[in-house]
């Protein structure tokens, strides 16, 4: 197989990280908005933590598309 | 038509020559200012200047003085004195560089020509090592050795705590890498999906000349340029929100060690 080929597979492969990610984005903010409805008085209080949640969620997300862009380009 | 480089946009130039000097024990270092170079002292002397220019010690602030203020007090209640409590305090300088500095860096590379400095990973590892060196020596100045504390899981059986142990070390291993990863990406991603969507706007619409069915691409080409928009509103929050994990994340790993035998 053509060592291109193989690459652009191989980075189009390493991009199904981010299913994991996008998935986890969505339980997350889906449940804060949850809890945020039942509760509305401690939504701003946990809004920080929301962000780092996010942040270590889409880290995940980042490795993947990160080593993609690795195999891909070098 | 030319070829399309999405990744063209991170090319380090060099703007200012300067010939190599030797130091001793590392060897030859090129200390050329590089456009990367550039838009990091542009994005220090703008931070510089509005403290400058907000720091009036006037008691009735005015619009500056009132944005400076803004920005202290959420440093101070939201970061140092949210996560990590009174014992923070020492932290806020530190902090609040960090936070206005990444912050700054990021906005800066969505101004058109401007160079995004967070999308090398040369500077985002550095932030990050730096960071880690803060926690490492923090923690050992404050707690001595009883700072390895930090990794034995308290209440279980020796040997799985032995084990739960190991993988502590490794999670706090593995965060330096994880705190530069994160900015990167996100600010190579962006970047590299808003350029994709504009090159669409100028290859369907230099198709669209051609005439006849083709012609249909300048709807293409508008389409685009609304993603093009959306994107750059994306982009915005981003920018802002990366500074902010940054900052918070750093306080989260502050907070351990200081808080070490406190329970915080």
């Amino acid at each position: 197989m053509d060592i291109h080929a193989a690459k652009a597979i191989g980075a189009g492969l390493a991009m199904t990280g981010l299913i994991g990610a996008g998935a986890g984005l969505g339980i997350l903010f889906g449940n804060y908005l949850q809890a945020a409805i039942r509760n509305p008085a401690a939504a701003a209080g946990e809004r920080t933590y929301l962000f780092i949640g996010m942040a270590l969620a889409e880290s995940m997300g980042l490795f993947a598309f990160v080593l993609g862009l690795l195999i891909y380009f070098l | 038509m030319a070829s399309i480089e999405p990744m063209e946009q991170f090319l380090v130039r060099k703007v200012v020559d300067i010939p190599p000097i030797s130091v001793p024990g590392l060897g030859r270092i090129d200390l050329s200012i590089t456009n990367s170079v550039e838009f990091m002292i542009i994005s220090a002397g703008l931070i510089v200047a509005f403290l400058l220019l907000a720091a009036k010690r006037e008691l009735v602030p005015g619009r500056m003085q009132a944005f400076a203020e803004m920005l202290y007090t959420m440093v101070d209640g939201t970061f140092t004195g949210g996560i990590i409590g009174d014992r923070g305090r020492p932290f806020l300088p530190f902090i609040f560089t960090l936070f206005l500095f990444i912050a700054i860096m990021n906005y800066i590379g969505l101004a058109p020509l401007g160079f995004t400095v967070t999308s090398q990973l040369a500077v985002t590892v550095t932030l990050s090592i730096m960071t880690f060196a803060v926690v490492l020596v923090v923690g050992f100045a404050r707690n001595g050795l009883g700072f390895f504390k930090l990794f034995w899981p308290t209440g279980m059986h020796p040997a799985m705590a032995a084990f739960l142990s190991f993988i502590e070390l490794l999670s706090f291993l593995i965060r330096p890498a994880t705190l530069a990863m994160r900015l990167f990406g996100n600010m190579l991603g962006g970047h590299i999906v808003m350029f994709v969507f504009a090159s669409f706007v100028v290859g369907l619409g230099a198709f669209a000349l051609h005439g006849g069915l083709a012609s249909l691409g300048i709807l293409g080409a508008a389409l685009s340029f609304a993603m093009v928009v959306g994107l750059v509103v994306l982009e915005l929050v981003v920018a802002g929100l990366q500074a902010f994990v940054f900052a918070a994340l750093t306080c989260i790993y502050l907070n351990e060690v200081v808080n070490l035998d406190h329970g915080h």
